[in-house]
């Protein structure tokens, strides 16, 4: 193999087109098949009337979008971006100060320290829900540790909690990355040039990890945004998130056009996240 | 280089944030009580109930059938995508193509395939969930690869293609090794959130037999008990020994890259 492609040097650009279709189609065909035509099919159904039993009647309509405008139905998109945008925002605050402590450890330290804060997210996403309801529910182990009889389930204040317990991990990840790939002479001749240990933060090794901040803040904001299983188990159902209606939409309800409806709302927010995070990635 | 001692201090913290609700849970797991809030002495009962429980058994089965192969799927489609998408294209919606699974809330992305599979006509089982976690895995695979080749210098791949060997040999023989560390730790990614994936497999299971994280959904709603702790606990130990495993092969995998 190795001698033919030596003794036969076709048109480099031939071999370049040949070599992008080999390592790109496999892998598009399937996103295509399985990730765009399911979300055509989800896009569509939105435009769609509603079965009187369930179902769709392929009947276009825009009656799921008036109904979206509904001031219920927006309080509950308005909650779940309050909750991810807080989540997130605490996500990244606890995040970004371990990342660089870890990002500055010995080679040795670095691996146990990273292991460390990865490995509760290698355990059971669903198992880690129920350790906090252990904790936090009424006869748990918060309020019997304290002596109290507090509710501190079934609160926004919970959720938020389930989420960041979730999720941190996600964005202490990039953000080492982007810390440890700093080359660390930067920030010594910034000292060196007599800026303060804040100025050089500031100046020299915040803007350089932006990538990895923004790509946090999205592993992050995405899953909490989009959840119903962390509002259905912690938040019980008092303080819905747009996930927990979308569920209720297909699976209960079995209104389908309007389920779509919601899910092109949660999209749409996200679509315009990914295009701040991209705008801001470039200019970083 | 100079270490601020305050952050020591967000550091543990955090550890104490994640390892404290962990402790209580394996504390629990050895009640010889009835109940997973008060302890009342020390037992391994909740074990021996765990293992004689044949829904967990069967899905730990299935959850391990499911992760081999969407991860195998995806470390291949994965790979081959982010060497495609580094080196062959500028293509922004390509990019965006690849990386919207993994930002794409498994919701969306659960019930998509849902309605996919209904429009098909296709029966719901195991195989489908393989099929949908594969395209999250992909995604995550192609993402974790490409942080590699972007990083890496492509002085070795021109020097290759300047001596004469094809896009195919520079592929197999230079981009590879270079890679390896980087598609380790992808499919260790992508193994790891599929076996704990819960929001997709549970709308693209069907009738099926379901898979450990769906089973122990059922089992908190149906209540608290030891039981789950017990599951917990085992299931951690797990999790620590892949990834102690998981750390060994990247750093095998990182040395023999340098070397």
């Amino acid at each position: 193999m190795t001698s033919q492609t030596k003794t036969r040097p076709a048109s480099p650009a031939r071999g370049r087109r040949f070599a992008a279709f080999a390592f790109l189609s496999p892998g598009l065909t399937y996103l295509i098949v399985l990730l765009l035509v399911p979300l055509a099919l989800v896009l569509s159904a939105a435009f769609f009337r509603r079965g009187r039993f369930g179902g769709i009647i392929y009947e276009f309509t825009t009656e799921n979008f008036t109904r979206l405008i509904d001031p219920l139905y927006l309080s509950v998109l308005g909650n779940s971006l309050k909750i991810a945008g807080i989540t997130t925002l605490l996500a990244l605050l606890i995040g970004y100060p371990t990342a660089y402590f870890i990002a500055q450890l010995p080679r040795n330290w670095k691996t146990i320290a990273l292991v460390a804060i990865v490995l509760p997210f290698w355990t059971n996403f669903i198992i880690r829900i129920y350790a906090w309801i252990m904790l936090l529910s009424g006869p748990g182990i918060v309020n019997s540790v304290l002596g109290t009889q507090l509710e501190l389930l079934y609160k926004d204040g919970a959720i938020v909690v389930g989420l960041l317990y979730s999720y941190l991990p996600l964005m202490v990840l990039p953000l080492y990355a982007a810390i440890e790939r700093l080359d660390p002479q930067l920030r010594e001749a910034s000292a060196n040039l007599g800026a303060s240990a804040f100025t050089t933060f500031r100046k020299v090794t915040l803007p350089l990890t932006i990538p990895g901040v923004l790509t946090g803040c999205l592993f992050v904001f995405v899953p909490s945004f989009g959840n119903f299983v962390i509002p259905d188990l912690l938040g019980g159902g008092k303080s819905i998130m747009v996930g927990n209606l979308i569920r209720t939409q297909f699976l209960q309800a079995r209104d389908e056009p309007f389920g779509a409806t919601l899910t092109l709302a949660l999209i749409a927010v996200l679509i315009v996240l990914l295009m701040v995070q991209s705008w801001a990635a470039r200019r970083a | 280089m100079r270490r601020p001692k305050l952050l020591h201090v967000p550091f543990w913290a955090t550890i104490v944030f994640l390892y404290l609700p962990i402790a209580v849970l394996v504390a629990m797991s050895f009640n010889a009580g009835e109940s997973a809030y008060t302890f009342e002495g020390f037992s391994l009962k909740w074990y021996g109930e765990l293992l004689a429980d044949e829904r967990v058994i069967s899905g730990l089965v299935n959850t391990l059938i499911v992760a081999v192969s969407s991860t195998a799927i995806a470390t291949v489609l994965g790979t081959l995508l982010a060497v495609g998408l580094a080196r062959y294209t500028r293509s922004k919606i390509l990019d965006a193509v690849a990386l919207m699974p993994a930002v794409l809330p498994d919701l969306v992305l659960g019930i998509g395939l849902l309605m996919l599979f209904i429009t098909l006509n296709q029966t719901l089982g195991h195989h489908s969930v393989i099929l949908a976690h594969a395209v999250f895995s992909t995604a995550f695979v192609a993402a974790v690869v490409r942080t590699r080749l972007t990083g890496a210098d492509t002085s070795l791949e021109e020097a290759s293609r300047d001596l004469g060997a094809g896009p195919v040999t520079t592929f197999v023989k230079v981009t590879l090794p270079q890679l390896t560390p980087g598609i380790i730790a992808g499919a260790l990614l992508a193994f790891t959130l599929s076996l704990d994936e819960f929001v997709i497999a549970f709308f693209t299971i069907g009738n099926a037999d379901p898979t450990l994280p769906i089973v122990i959904y059922s089992m908190i709603r149906f209540g608290v008990t030891p039981e789950i702790n017990a599951l917990a606990s085992i299931l951690l130990l797990v999790s620590f020994t892949a990834v102690i495993a998981g750390q060994r092969l990247t750093k095998i995998g990182e040395s023999r890259a340098q070397d």
